[in-house]
């Protein structure tokens, strides 16, 4: 069982470097996520691992610790709805209205394995045939390392291609090898994955169309939730439309958004009066 | 809504048959792709078939061939109840008429998840 010390120590790391919030009584779950760390680096107990994570801050032992806490449950076409609000009614406006640039930039944030960049690659290419000649990317951006790696991959088990996604995209737009399936070269192709850690400084980003940042935003005090979402916003085009998990949402915590509802779904763009501020 | 689990392990249709309940089906059974067109037959209206590949007698995809060359079940949705081994032959399913699938075992979410595809679940 990990000590109070340990846990103290361990959840203000985490919160430093991730934003992430882990309360008292989340023990079971540190202590979990860490026993593939303690087992593989031949700690004797959580006591001595912390020992060495004090002596080497900002080293690659703490990288790996804050990697281990966060959760990395997503699935294709997650929640079904937004992705179905963004082809029906979301995407064609905005593709009308960058006709004459033929110019999208989307970016997802938290990207975790990068089925939610896939998704939004497949619902371009099987939708909007008339993007092939666009220049369209999606930037996808995770704290891990090994999400961005999996990303970058975009090679999926058995049970994550049981999740969400349709069978005439399986065999469509992905490759089977073996037990596993690649997502085809055309649609990687369309993906760029980086590191990016959120509550950190943004490297420079184009302005984005649409930014999806879901579930994500459930793991942070209010304080980072409101920053996050003022930075989300300037890195928004006006007009730009933002996405938020099923369990998010900008209502009291970042006022200068206006909603969009979709069916049962919400997007989200930079309310008229921040528009024109950021215009002047 | 009602719902045909077709599987020739009786264990494994009440396993699948429970999370069809749950999800708001009524429940009809059988054993092999003979028994289930003929419970069709005699159902009328049947909104989901979720239909083992392997069975004795007839098996999955033979019962998706003979489905599909009667009109009065266009609108069914026919879901393949796959193994890893299987969903190397989705394509040859799709193209025979299939309207999704599903790998076992799987939850109740995983199922939700595929009904929403098809338009039988919010
Ligand atoms: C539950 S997943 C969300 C995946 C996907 N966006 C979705 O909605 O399905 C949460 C992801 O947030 C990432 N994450 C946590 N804290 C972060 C931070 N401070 N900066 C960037 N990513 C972070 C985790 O690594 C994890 O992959």
């Amino acid at each position: 069982m990990i000590g109070q010390a340990e846990f103290d120590f361990l959840r203000a790391l985490i919160r430093e470097r991730s934003a992430i919030v882990l309360e008292p009584g989340k023990e079971y779950l540190v202590e979990s996520r860490l026993l593939p760390i303690l087992r593989g680096g031949g700690f004797a107990s959580p006591v001595e691992l912390v020992a060495r994570l004090r002596r080497e801050p900002r080293g690659e032992l703490e990288r790996r610790v804050v990697e281990a806490m966060t959760t990395n449950e997503t699935s294709f076409f997650r929640d079904h709805h937004p992705f179905e609000a963004l082809r029906t009614r979301f995407l064609p406006d905005l593709i009308a209205a960058r006709r004459p640039e033929r110019r999208l930039r989307f970016w997802s944030n938290a990207c975790s394995t990068g089925q939610e960049a896939y998704s939004l690659a497949m619902l371009l290419t099987e939708h909007f045939p008339e993007l092939g000649a666009w220049d369209v990317s999606i930037f996808a951006s995770d704290l891990s390392r090994e999400m961005v790696a999996r990303t970058t991959a975009g090679s999926y088990g058995q049970l994550e291609v049981n999740r969400g996604l349709p069978a005439a995209f399986l065999v469509k737009y992905f490759e089977r090898h073996g037990t596993s399936w690649q997502v085809k070269a055309p649609l990687r192709k369309l993906v760029t994955a980086r590191e990016l850690n959120l509550v950190e400084a943004w490297p420079a980003l184009p302005a984005f169309d649409v930014i999806f940042l879901r579930n994500v935003l459930i793991y942070f005090d209010l304080e980072t939730k409101r920053a996050i979402l003022r930075r989300a916003r300037q890195a928004l085009r006006p007009d730009g439309l933002l996405l938020l998990g099923s369990a998010e949402t900008t209502i009291m915590v970042d006022d200068g958004w206006e909603r969009l509802p979709a069916g049962v779904s919400v997007a989200y763009r930079a309310a008229a009066a921040v528009r024109r501020a950021g215009a002047a | 809504m009602r719902a045909l689990v077709v599987d020739d392990s009786r264990a494994i249709r009440s396993i699948i048959g429970k999370t069809v309940k749950e999800l708001g089906f009524e429940l009809l059974e059988a054993g092999n792709g003979k028994e289930a067109l003929e419970r069709l037959e005699a159902a009328g209206t049947v909104e989901l078939v979720l239909v083992d590949w392997n069975m004795p007698e007839m098996n999955g995809f033979d019962f998706l061939v003979a489905a599909r060359q009667n009109p009065a079940w266009k609108d069914t949705v026919i879901m393949m109840v796959t193994t890893e081994t299987e969903m190397a032959q989705m394509q040859r399913a799709l193209d025979a008429g299939a309207n999704e699938y599903v790998m076992k075992p799987f939850t109740k979410d995983v199922l939700h998840e595929k009904l929403q595809l098809v338009g039988l679940a919010a």
